[in-house]
């Protein structure tokens, strides 16, 4: 589990994050988007305007809590279908590239 | 140089639910590969989890039996990153407000007890598995979505064998709890192991590393045992420990540093938008609480202050808590506690480990052996016969008194019908009472042995010993004389 420290970000590394959600950018793109990503994050720090010591982050925008099923099984897909979206199979797996540790 | 090792372990628990945590797939082991999938665990666009109920039951339950504080409000959050085990890229988990803060797990260290505490109990998802074939790997999604609880521990533990004990105490709760089967070769227990050393005297911890997925208990055991000398030797020639994520491989024997995956740990985690958050009333805690099974270590204490067993039975028998029940409704009905143990602890645990059996199912009620060792102490069987009448009950069940009566095992404690025995086996038997009266005190064993026999095994031992002893001194005189 990774530390439990929150990172304050005060721009967003478009180039950094975009490596880690595996897409390909081009600089030109990078930016552009740099541009408008922290255009975004200045909106949003507007709120730092606000006295927020006493108040809790919200991490839902809706009033529900609880929502639960019961503990049963119900039945899933068949392998036929599930597989008709692989793009490619192995022995009835989605295949991929070998994996290396 | 001396140094001091730290050790802290995240143990993934797999509960024992029916079904999955965010869908109703079954969360049985070994189906066919992608047969237990559905939408939701595939993470296909628009498919909305919804939590399993009894999953977070059994993890508050866990909390409760280790003195965790339950979070009131807990929710669930998305941990990115990319490995083809995962469908969704993301993997539900519990980022700050996990259902579980704080407890710990008594060890026994050297004949003392250590308390490790617990950081935190979260839950999470499981994710899918991967096969190797010979130029790719397929994935299976069946696993992905299984409900596994994550227990992580303080940097508290010193030494490989402590973390081995730290283990074998926990999967004790978690069987008494009845969250989770604990079943090592199903996978059911997996640990990630964080190590590090330092010089005695020196405050700060070391640079740990940390060595990822050993699913049995002596692989982690063996895995820190030679992490621990691997970064000694590391350090005492000069060299540095390097923050990294090992692997053991269990056929060498050796830990191997793996790839780094670039930013791994950065997982960018940020609240589940299509969970809402579990909120749990003191009610319901109290209300878990008052119901929580007895913690083994409990329940060893109370064996032996209630039932006046020696501590290493109570240690034998609370090991498995079926075991446990089983010795309690028998000690319950009888005078002689220990004698039922004795049974338990001899005959019943080497017949239901030699016929793989398990004790919730055997034909031999408590109440039979209660009566069994009834029957013995009163004298009405002796032991040989108790242990046939033990292995007829362990066969086929049924009421000792009647075995008893139908295969004629009433001890015979006449000292009539005895003296016949023994006179027919001295006269059976010459040489064996040459041997004796020439000196082999050991001849009279046989002799014994030749009564019993002819008694058909009924006669009592030690009446028989009394009066062959007489018997048998009359000879000597006879023969001095």
């Amino acid at each position: 589990m990774a530390d439990l420290k929150m990172t304050s970000v005060d721009k967003i590394d478009v180039a950094y994050v975009a490596h880690l959600a595996r897409l390909f950018l081009t600089d030109e793109e990078i930016r552009t988007f740099q541009g408008q990503l922290d255009h975004v994050v200045a909106y949003v720090k507007k709120i730092n305007e606000l006295d927020l010591k006493n108040v809790e982050p919200t991490s839902h925008a809706v009033m529900v809590q609880n929502v639960f099923r019961e503990d049963v099984v119900k039945p899933g897909l068949s392998v036929e279908q599930v597989m008709s979206n692989a793009p490619a199979t192995i022995s009835d797996q989605f295949q991929v590239p070998k994996i290396v540790e | 140089m001396k140094y001091l090792t730290t050790i802290g372990l995240e143990v993934h628990v797999q509960l024992r639910t029916q079904s999955k945590m965010f869908c109703g797939c079954s969360s049985e082991f070994g189906a066919e590969p992608n047969t237990h999938v559905c939408p939701v665990c595939l993470g296909y666009p628009g498919a909305m989890p919804v939590m399993n109920r009894e999953a977070v039951r059994k993890t508050i339950i866990t909390g409760l039996m280790i003195g965790s504080k339950i979070n009131e409000f807990s929710k669930f959050d998305r941990k990115s990153y990319f490995y083809p085990d995962m469908p969704k890229n993301y993997q539900i988990s519990q980022y700050d407000k996990p259902l579980c803060v704080g407890g710990s797990v008594d060890i026994d260290v050297d004949g003392g007890i250590k308390r490790v505490a617990v950081t935190r109990i979260h839950l999470e998802e499981d994710v899918g598995k991967n096969m190797h074939f010979q130029n790719t790997s397929g994935v299976d999604f069946n696993r992905a979505g299984i409900p596994l609880m994550e227990i992580v521990s303080e940097p508290e533990i010193s030494s490989p064998e402590e973390a081995f004990a730290y283990l074998l105490a926990l999967k004790q709760i978690l069987l008494y709890a009845g969250v989770s089967d604990c079943n090592l070769e199903e996978g059911n227990v997996r640990c990630d192991v964080n190590c590090s050393v330092r010089q005695e005297g020196q405050n700060e911890f070391g640079t740990k590393t940390e060595i990822k997925n050993l699913n049995t208990f002596k692989g982690v055991l063996n895995a820190l045992k030679y992490e621990v000398v691997r970064q000694v030797e590391t350090l005492e020639s000069g060299g540095n420990i390097c923050q990294e994520t090992r692997r053991w491989d269990v056929d060498t024997g050796v830990t191997i540093a793996m790839r780094s995956k670039e930013y791994a740990h950065d997982y960018r985690y940020f609240p589940e938008p299509d969970l809402v958050p579990v909120v749990t009333t003191r009610e319901q805690i109290e209300e878990l609480q008052s119901n929580l099974p007895e913690l083994p270590r409990y329940r060893r204490e109370r064996f032996v202050k209630e039932y006046g067993i020696p501590e290493y039975d109570a240690a034998v028998l609370t090991a498995d808590m079926s075991v446990a029940g089983y010795f309690e409704q028998a000690a319950k009905l009888s005078s002689n506690p220990k004698a039922i143990s004795n049974w338990i602890m001899t005959e019943m645990l080497r017949l239901l480990s030699e016929k793989e059996l398990d004790i919730r199912t055997v034909m031999i009620t408590p109440s039979a052996l209660a009566g069994l060792v009834k029957l013995t102490d009163d004298k009405v069987i002796n032991s040989n016969s108790a242990k046939e009448v033990f292995a007829v009950l362990f066969d086929k069940g049924g009421d000792p008194n009647q075995i008893v009566k139908e295969k004629g095992l009433i001890q015979v404690s006449d000292s009539g019908a005895i003296e016949k025995f023994i006179e027919q086996a001295i006269a059976d038997n010459p040489k064996s009472v040459a041997d004796y009266l020439s000196g082999k005190e050991v001849a009279a064993k046989h002799i014994l042995g030749q009564v019993m026999k002819l008694s058909r095994g009924k006669a009592n031992p030690q009446l028989v010993g009394a009066i062959l002893e007489e018997k048998l001194k009359v000879e000597k005189q006879k023969k001095n004389g």
